[in-house]
């Protein structure tokens, strides 16, 4: 039965205080809006069309993608290898119909007619040197941007949380031991770590991920284990303790669900350093290969052609920047609303 | 507090020397075969045989055990023998010791600035919350937190110099042509003009870090109960900020200061390159671009020992300026 009084749990009230905040409600919106555009790109941005009526039937030829890459069907012999914008000019009738994505390029298509071409209704955001559509380069761009951003962190934020709860759990002897190896590993430079890794492995988007990943987990190691040390002494644990919990009980049960506040407020931030890294490691040209359309890598690229192609580095730098503050902005938010202290 | 210290310095060692041996382990499963680097001249196109390869590794020791290699490596380390660049076989540490000043010059200018801007500004935003200048500085700190800094810098080198647009500042390296023949004055000038953008871009994002950072530790201190006593005393608003809460906010920028130490001398990478100054940051990426390991490896142990030191500045700092934290029951971090 529903009593009058219900108590709150701890992840409502901090819902309900960044609620409040309306600019990181705002950076939320954004967030979300660019997980929707990752998410459908290829409905976005594409050279193949949504939907077409040819000949009486009806096509679909970006879900046919979608299945084709995935080795359950083929083409229909009339549409392999083809470009279906000469297709439809040439071919269709009365009576046949098509309907292009908003942005009728794919990223990697090259129009050599097409060069350096300033924003038009066309090409929303002009096209690069080798004549590709930037809008499309930038819309496809922000999977790379939200890949690297999730899965660097995710991965980093489980090491430090891991060698973290142990470190500041059992403390003495381990405690030490993991402690100095925290500090080697805060101590090896970003830039090095790359290049050894770059010198090995082919350059690839997952190297570049692993890479942030391994150099950033330290960080989130010492937070971890500053937060059990403050909650090792505390009555709660002592009473999991007298209970008879096991330490990994009291460690996942207990004391991990208490510190994860501060740790998913640095994930949000950490989020938008990662998505800086990997631009700036794209810019100065250790990251993504350039055939990946990437932020970055598409900046990089603007580089020569300065200041005659404004549109190739205003606008991936605005994507880059209105991302990063977004994360931001709801770090922020979160790290207030989560703060008992500033609760009004 | 002696205790705490010394401590804090034993510990070093063993992170002095896993750091060691991480490095060295790294050089070691780098490809290439340093022998064969070592005695093959591309230029002259000549193969190397067998024989050559052997005898090169016996004189280098490179055909003894790993842990006999660990420990001469190390050795030299210690003495700071870096040995010679595979590009121009200059000693590196020659190639240090002229990058490290400009590299210095730079970001101590930068740092300066940084703390200079950044403190007034944060007591200036957290006494006026809620006023619209505070909201505006708010969100351009924001702002430029958020700005990448190499696009700043691509910005601020195609529009603000080049030539191209509005040719204002110079936008390569740190003198004019022919600077050395000047008057002092004159090259004083000169330096100060093409200083101004690499340091403007350098200095942006660690000012927004450090206000935002000042900022919140001052509205932090100024909730608390001492001082609204000293409010409740009566006090003027200007000794109650200025005498009874910045001392106190300015903790956390202080032990900030051990954070900035390696790129004191490490430098930016971004910056320099994109501005052409050839300090550490460049040799860092010239270093990546030509595979030159021995290079490589020196930044790699002198930027690992300076962020060492950095943490160890840091602890320091933190139990100077804040005497409520213990030292006794304090574990190293």
């Amino acid at each position: 039965m529903k009593t009058a009084w219900q108590p709150e749990g701890y992840w409502s009230l901090v819902a309900l205080q960044f609620r409040k905040n309306h600019v990181a409600v705002l950076g939320f919106i954004v967030v979300f809006f660019l997980l929707v555009i990752a998410a459908l790109a290829d409905f976005i941005a594409n050279d193949k069309p949504l939907v077409m009526r040819y000949r009486h039937s009806l096509y679909f030829p970006v879900l046919k993608q979608y299945s084709v890459s995935l080795g359950v069907s083929r083409w229909q012999p009339e549409f392999q290898n083809i470009s279906f914008k000469e297709f439809v000019t040439a071919n269709f009738k009365a009576g046949d119909w098509v309907q292009f994505p908003p942005i009728r390029y794919s990223p990697g298509e090259v129009y050599l007619s097409e060069v350096l071409q300033r924003p038009t209704a066309e090409h929303w955001f002009g096209t690069d040197d080798v004549g590709r559509d930037v809008a499309s380069r930038i819309v496809h761009g922000s999977r790379i941007s939200l890949y690297v951003g999730f899965i660097a962190v995710s991965i980093y934020v489980l090491i430090g949380v891991f060698v973290g709860a142990l470190s500041g759990f059992y403390g003495g002897v381990v405690d030490i031991v993991l402690s100095r190896f925290i500090e080697i590993m805060l101590s090896i430079p970003t830039l090095f770590l790359i290049v050894t890794v770059v010198a090995f492995l082919p350059q690839s988007l997952f190297n570049i991920v692993l890479v942030i990943g391994i150099t950033n987990w330290p960080r989130v190691a010492r937070l971890t284990r500053g937060e059990f040390l403050k909650s090792k002494p505390l009555e709660y644990v002592t009473a999991a303790r007298a209970l008879g919990a096991s330490d990994l009980r009291t460690i996942l049960r207990h004391i991990l669900p208490n510190t994860l506040a501060p740790v998913f407020v640095a994930a949000t931030f950490g989020v938008a350093s990662a998505i800086l890294i990997e631009s700036t490691l794209s810019f100065l040209g250790f990251g993504v290969p350039s055939t990946v359309a990437s932020w970055g890598s598409i900046l990089s690229a603007a580089r020569e052609l300065q200041p005659t192609g404004w549109w190739l580095a205003a606008f991936p730098g605005v994507a880059i920047f209105l991302t990063v503050t977004s994360y931001n902005l709801v770090g922020e938010g979160l790290r207030d609303a989560s703060d008992p202290r500033l609760r009004g | 507090m002696r205790n705490y210290f010394v401590k804090r310095l034993l510990l070093l060692i063993p992170t002095l020397l896993g750091i060691s041996i991480v490095s060295f382990l790294i050089i070691h499963l780098l490809p290439g075969d340093p022998a064969r680097v070592k005695v093959e001249a591309p230029e002259r196109n000549q193969l190397v045989t067998e024989q050559t390869l052997r005898e090169t590794r016996v004189i280098y020791g490179l055909d003894q055990p790993l842990y006999v290699q660990y420990f001469r490596w190390l050795k030299r380390m210690v003495t700071f023998d870096f040995g010679e660049s595979l590009r121009d076989h200059r000693p590196i540490i020659e190639k240090l010791k002229e990058r490290i000043p400009v590299t210095f010059k730079l970001s101590s200018i930068s740092l300066l600035l940084a703390y200079l801007i950044s403190i007034p500004l944060g007591v200036y935003s957290a006494t006026r919350q809620h006023a619209t200048g505070e909201r505006i500085i708010t969100v351009v700190l924001f702002a430029m937190y958020s700005l990448p800094n190499f696009w700043v810098a691509t910005m601020a080198i195609v529009y603000l110099g080049g030539g191209d647009f509005w040719d204002v500042f110079p936008v390569f390296g740190l003198a004019s042509a022919g600077a050395e023949h000047w008057s002092w004055w004159k090259r004083t000038q000169d330096e100060v003009w093409h200083l101004i953008l690499p340091v403007a871009c350098m200095t942006y994002y660690t000012l927004a870090v450090l206000s935002r950072y000042m900022r919140a530790a001052m509205l932090d201190i100024i909730r608390q109960d001492f001082i609204r006593t000293a409010r409740a005393k009566g006090l003027s608003e200007r000794v109650v900020v200025y005498r009874h809460a910045l001392g106190n906010s300015l903790i956390p920028i202080v032990t900030l200061m051990g954070d900035v130490l390696p790129a004191l001398i490490g430098g930016s990478v971004v910056i320099e390159t994109l501005f052409a100054i050839p300090g550490m940051g460049s040799l860092s990426y010239e270093a990546v671009f030509t595979r030159d390991y021995p290079l490589l490896m020196a930044i790699f142990t002198l930027s690992a020992l300076l962020t060492l030191l950095g943490i160890l500045v840091s602890d320091f700092l933190y139990t100077l300026v804040d005497p409520r934290i213990g030292y006794e029951n304090r574990v190293a971090t």
